[in-house]
């Protein structure tokens, strides 16, 4: 099939294929495999090495190197340090941690060994949203299978090396998943960020180093240790290595998670393995990078992805979420959505994101429903680039991305709106009007009977009329007329 | 130390390692504006939260802007406080505060005193480009302080305060995005908490978003009432800071003004609750005594150390959070109390008027006594011993409004006699003053000699915790001293640990002591300014030509004509309290 001939299967190998909760099965599956190799075979500093010269870089978001987040967390000196795993999957539409979690949870928990062995840590925790109870299940029974088979726990396969790992359970809030937000939280304190540096691999949970990775991250070590780091560093590009798994949803014929080594273009997503548009539709628009991230036009179809590039197209590559969108999406709307999503999610602890994502909000709002100026255009980038600029962590410093993309990639769309008071994907309600035909309207009253606010008047064979202001755009009378005698415009 | 060198506005300057960018740019004379940020030299307190972003500036090669307050300093660092870019964003951060602002500021009780509005001045905002919702919340009053939180930014200082410093943790921020606020659990009122209303929340707000409560309005209207006579008691701190809202030096005392300006405002008397310090300290003295001796005679059931208990923050602050030990502090009233007591009886019984219409007025250094007034064991028949409290700051206004001027205001003398003092009653106003002024008096009583010095240098000081043996001819006196309740937890988690070895203990709640009170001038950020305030209050001291408690020639007399000895039965019922448990007030 040919939305499986361009997947490259790497965190996601074993979903679907094993019993996530016998671990004979994932053993079966090379589990523990690479874990064993560590600890009998290489040093510390040959693993992380071997991840260094893999070129993995972070699953979440950031994409920063793997094996130097390891290898600083290893050089600094402390009697305690921990590894911490990511879980706090909150891009809306993104699930591929959880996807992995449920089906391949010993991966992760494997991985976090290796992490401990290389770094000097025996204690491991998982962030994990609490919305994931299938996920922390699994987890649940895969570390207590593996602290029975001496794959977890003191002494493992007889090295002398001591791991375990414990579950720390989020709320929910997409901002744990920033690194110090996430280490507060696990500490019993509000989820909000602080400033960096320090950062958690010299002062982390409990002040102690912590090395905190992502689930999809944690995912690919084994595969790296057990097959190598030149077979790793062969697949993706020349600065992003390995695959990446997307959230792949919107108006696109195959929705799901795919896996593709990077470098995939976006067409190949969109179009061979996406199955094309829904309905046959126009392509308009791709938005990669969770609500942080940007919407692409077609002429990012041709566009490699990896890291670097969807950064360079004013995107980024986020935890993986991919949202296609067809001529039917209006991008100011767009826009707005995600920017509400940010603006709840906002730990509210700096001026700029806190207040600054609001008033962007409400000007959007205000473009959206035709009281938009040129100027406010202007001042949307102008607050936009404030907002970049000054926030305190991730989130803010990302959250006007989708503004910015779509304005500059749809800046047309934006000045239809308050020039010319059009949405022109027909989206935006209140720059709607419907208005009635003289010559094609038979008065069957049909409409008039229909229109919940009384917009409409006419007499019985006459004519009818709608009131525009008391219209509240609903589209009644225009699925009702059987004369199509109501324009929409 | 490591040096590094950087450029900051196109000025060299080599600083030593870890040191902030704008603790260098400061070295410079290149002063970065800030907001949230607050650093209390001297308390070891500090809040960089990093949040404001006022402080932002441009660093050479960095990606993004840096806060300054809370980026270190690396060598080769070029940075720039006021490019362009920097004052555009630090502008328009400053425009997003004040479009979620009321913008109230005419008959905002901190107009005049209020950062946000400094700021906004400094930065020269004449328009705010960002219009939109602005953020409501319910108003909470309580018996002490007002939290009006419509005008929070979220500095976070009171949590600083609230949860580092005094370890009461109360106030955190709530709620996510714009919704986010500084609040009580579960957004419920303060009253039903376990704030100890110690006010250094209310002391460190950049906004009105936390004032006390303001009584200056039932002053005014008790003292144009003819039916009663209304008295005066000012608390030793007052003298030290009240100068400060009338453009004087901090640590200038101004006694003899603050006299006068009582006087003119219509106080039918003018006395001192440094009169009522001192007979806290036979009080609160006879009992360490008393509690000393029968340990020192073997007596298995005396609880030591005795603790002080002028403090109503500290006091609601032990109810809550160690009930299991209210035996230990001394069953003394505060001063403020006390003199209520004596006002109402022995003075009222002199002036031959009925308590209801003797109105008992207070002007203090803090905003707890707002609370602790409303006890109700400090009330008969509902009437209670001390009727108004008003801070230093609203007697500030008072006087502000009845025209008087201050600064041309001659000396004047309290009247008598609840308005004579020893100097110990004086330097009940600071950290340290309680314990020392107990020492002079207890040590005379208890070696029947004269004291061979009065200035316990060992006693003073800014440290959150000190410690000193005095030595009571021979015999070691152990006493432990604690400022901020943060530093008084300490001091108890070892008593209940068993491992405390002091005879006696003094706590304040307020760093500083009373001088860093709640109620006393805004400090703005500036500790130094509590240290002048203690150094007037030594000075105040030793200008005195009484300095120990039991020397007090009134306070001998009221033994003498009204209650008897310390401890006696009389004195026992107005002079001594109870203590309750908490606990079960805020349980949700």
């Amino acid at each position: 099939m040919t939305v499986f001939k361009k997947q490259v299967r790497i965190a996601l190998r074993n979903c679907g294929v094993i019993d996530p909760e016998q671990i004979e099965d994932a053993i079966a599956c090379d589990a523990y495999f690479a874990l064993g190799k560590c600890l009998t075979t290489y040093s510390p500093d040959e693993v992380i090495s071997e991840i260094k010269t893999s070129g993995l870089r972070g699953r979440g978001g950031g994409g920063f190197p793997t094996g130097l987040k390891w290898e600083i967390t290893k050089n600094v000196e402390s009697d305690q340090k921990y590894v911490v795993c990511n879980a706090d999957e909150g891009d809306p539409g993104a699930f591929m941690d959880r996807s992995i979690l449920e089906g391949d949870p010993h991966s992760v928990l494997e991985a976090m060994a290796i992490c401990g062995y290389c770094i000097g840590a025996n204690t491991g925790l998982i962030y994990i949203r609490a919305e994931y109870p299938l996920a922390i299940q699994r987890l649940k029974i895969a570390i207590k299978q593996a602290e029975e088979y001496g794959l977890l726990g003191d002494n493992i396969l007889g090295s002398g090396f001591d791991f375990k790992i414990e579950m720390r359970y989020g709320a929910g809030a997409f901002v744990c998943g920033e690194e110090t937000a996430l280490i507060h939280s696990m500490e019993g304190l509000r989820g909000e960020p602080t400033v960096k540096p320090p950062f958690p691999s010299v002062s982390g949970y409990l002040g102690k180093p912590t090395n905190v990775n992502n689930v999809e991250t944690f995912a690919n070590i084994p595969v790296i240790i057990n097959k190598g780091a030149k077979w790793f560093s062969r697949i993706g590009t020349e600065k992003s290595k390995g695959t990446k798994v997307f959230a792949l949803a919107g108006k696109i014929n195959n929705v799901g998670l795919i896996e593709v080594p990077m470098g995939t273009t976006l067409r190949e997503v969109v179009y061979e393995i996406g199955g094309g548009i829904v309905n046959g539709k126009k392509f308009k628009s791709v938005q990669t990078g969770g609500p942080s991230g940007g919407c692409l036009t077609k002429d990012f179809l041709d566009t490699p992805i990896d890291y670097d590039n969807l950064v360079a197209a004013g995107s980024m590559m986020g935890s993986g979420g991919m949202i296609v969108m067809d001529e039917d999406d209006c991008m100011v709307s767009i826009a707005k959505f995600y920017l509400e999503f940010t603006l709840e999610e906002s730990c509210g602890k700096c001026n700029p994101c806190r207040i600054g994502n609001k008033r962007l909000h409400e000007i959007l709002t205000k473009i959206t429903e035709g009281n938009g100026t040129v100027e406010d255009i202007e001042r949307l980038k102008v607050l936009s680039d404030v907002i970049k600029d000054t926030s305190l962590c991730g989130l803010g410093q990302s959250s006007p991305n989708p503004v910015l993309s779509t304005i500059a990639n749809f800046e047309d769309e934006y000045m239809a709106h308050v020039k010319e008071e059009k949405c022109p994907a027909g989206q935006c309600k209140s720059l709607l009007r419907y208005d009635i035909v003289e010559d094609l309207c038979t008065g069957c009253t049909l409409c008039f009977r229909n229109c919940p606010v009384g917009a409409i008047t006419g007499e019985r064979r006459l004519p009818h009329f709608i009131d525009q202001s008391l219209c509240i755009k609903c589209g009644v009378c225009f699925e009702k007329c059987k004369f199509d005698a109501i324009t929409l415009t | 130390m490591d040096t590094i060198n950087l450029t900051i506005d196109n000025k060299t300057i080599v600083v030593n390692k870890g040191t902030s960018i704008l603790e260098a740019a400061a070295e410079v004379g290149i002063e970065i504006p800030t907001l949230c940020h607050m650093k209390l030299h001297d308390l070891n307190i500090e809040n960089k939260p990093g949040g404001c972003r006022i402080c932002v500036v441009e660093v050479e090669g960095r990606r993004n802007l840096a806060p300054a307050c809370c980026t270190d300093a690396h060598d080769g660092m070029e940075i720039s406080t006021h490019s362009l870019r920097v004052v555009n964003a630090r502008r328009t951060v400053m425009e997003l505060i004040l479009s979620d602002h009321p913008f109230e500021c005419l008959i905002c009780a901190k107009s005049g005193n209020c950062d946000l509005q400094d700021m906004a001045h400094q930065l020269g905002i004449r328009e705010v480009h960002y219009k939109g919702e602005q953020s409501h919340y319910r108003a909470d009053t309580s018996p002490a302080i007002i939290r009006e939180i419509d005008k929070c930014i979220m500095c976070r200082r009171c949590e600083t305060m609230c949860n580092d410093v005094q370890t009461v943790g109360v106030l955190s921020a709530i709620n996510r995005g714009f919704n986010s606020v500084v609040s009580p659990a579960f957004e419920m009122n303060l009253d039903h908490s376990e704030c100890t209303y110690c006010g250094q929340c209310v002391a460190v707000c950049p906004t009105g978003a936390l004032t006390e409560v303001d009584e200056t309005g039932k002053v005014i209207r008790a003292l144009a009432d003819s039916t009663k006579t209304v008295v005066v008691q000012t608390a030793p701190a007052v003298r030290a800071a009240l100068g400060e809202e009338f453009g004087l030096e901090p640590g200038t005392l101004v006694t003899g003004k603050l006299v006068a300006a009582l006087r003119r405002l219509g106080f039918n008397y003018v006395f001192d609750t440094d009169f009522a310090a001192d007979l806290t300290i036979m009080e609160e003295g006879t009992e360490l005594l008393n509690r000393l001796n029968r340990f020192l005679s073997g007596d298995k059931d005396v609880k030591l150390p005795i603790l002080t208990s002028c403090c109503p923050a500290w006091v609601k602050f032990f109810e809550h959070q160690f009930p299991d030990m209210k035996d230990i502090p001394s069953t003394a009233r505060s001063p403020m109390q006390m003199f209520g007591a004596i006002a109402k009886t022995y003075f009222a019984e002199k002036l031959a008027v009925k308590r209801e219409d003797l109105v008992v007025v207070s002007i203090m250094p803090c905003v707890a006594k707002k609370y602790e007034r409303g006890r109700d064991e400090f009330k008969v028949n509902g009437n209670p011993d001390v009727d108004h409290v008003i801070t230093t700051r609203e007697l500030a206004a008072l006087i502000k409004l009845s025209n008087i001027d201050f600064n041309a205001l001659p000396n004047e003398e309290f009247d008598n006699p609840l308005g004579e003092s020893s100097g110990a009653g004086v330097i009940f106003g600071t950290t340290g003053g309680v314990i020392e002024a107990a020492v002079r008096t207890a040590y005379e009583i208890q070696t029947k000699k004269e004291l061979p010095r009065l200035d316990f240098d060992e006693l003073r000081g800014m440290e959150g915790i000190r410690e000193a043996t005095i030595d009571f001819d021979g015999l070691p006196i152990k006493i432990g001293i604690a400022h901020g309740l943060g530093n008084a937890r300490k001091l108890l988690e070892d008593i209940q640990a068993g491992k405390s070895e002091f005879h006696a203990i003094e706590i304040m709640s307020c760093p500083g002591g009373c001088i860093g009170g709640g109620g006393q001038p805004y400090h703005h950020g500036d500790a130094s300014i509590l240290k002048k305030r203690q150094m007037a209050i030594y000075r105040e001291d030793s200008n005195k030509a009484i300095r120990k408690s039991h020397e007090n020639p009134y306070i001998i007399n009221l033994y003498k004509e009204f209650l008897g000895e310390p401890m006696s039965e009389k004195a026992h019922h107005l002079l001594h309290t109870q203590y309750f448990d908490r606990t079960e007030k805020v349980k949700i």
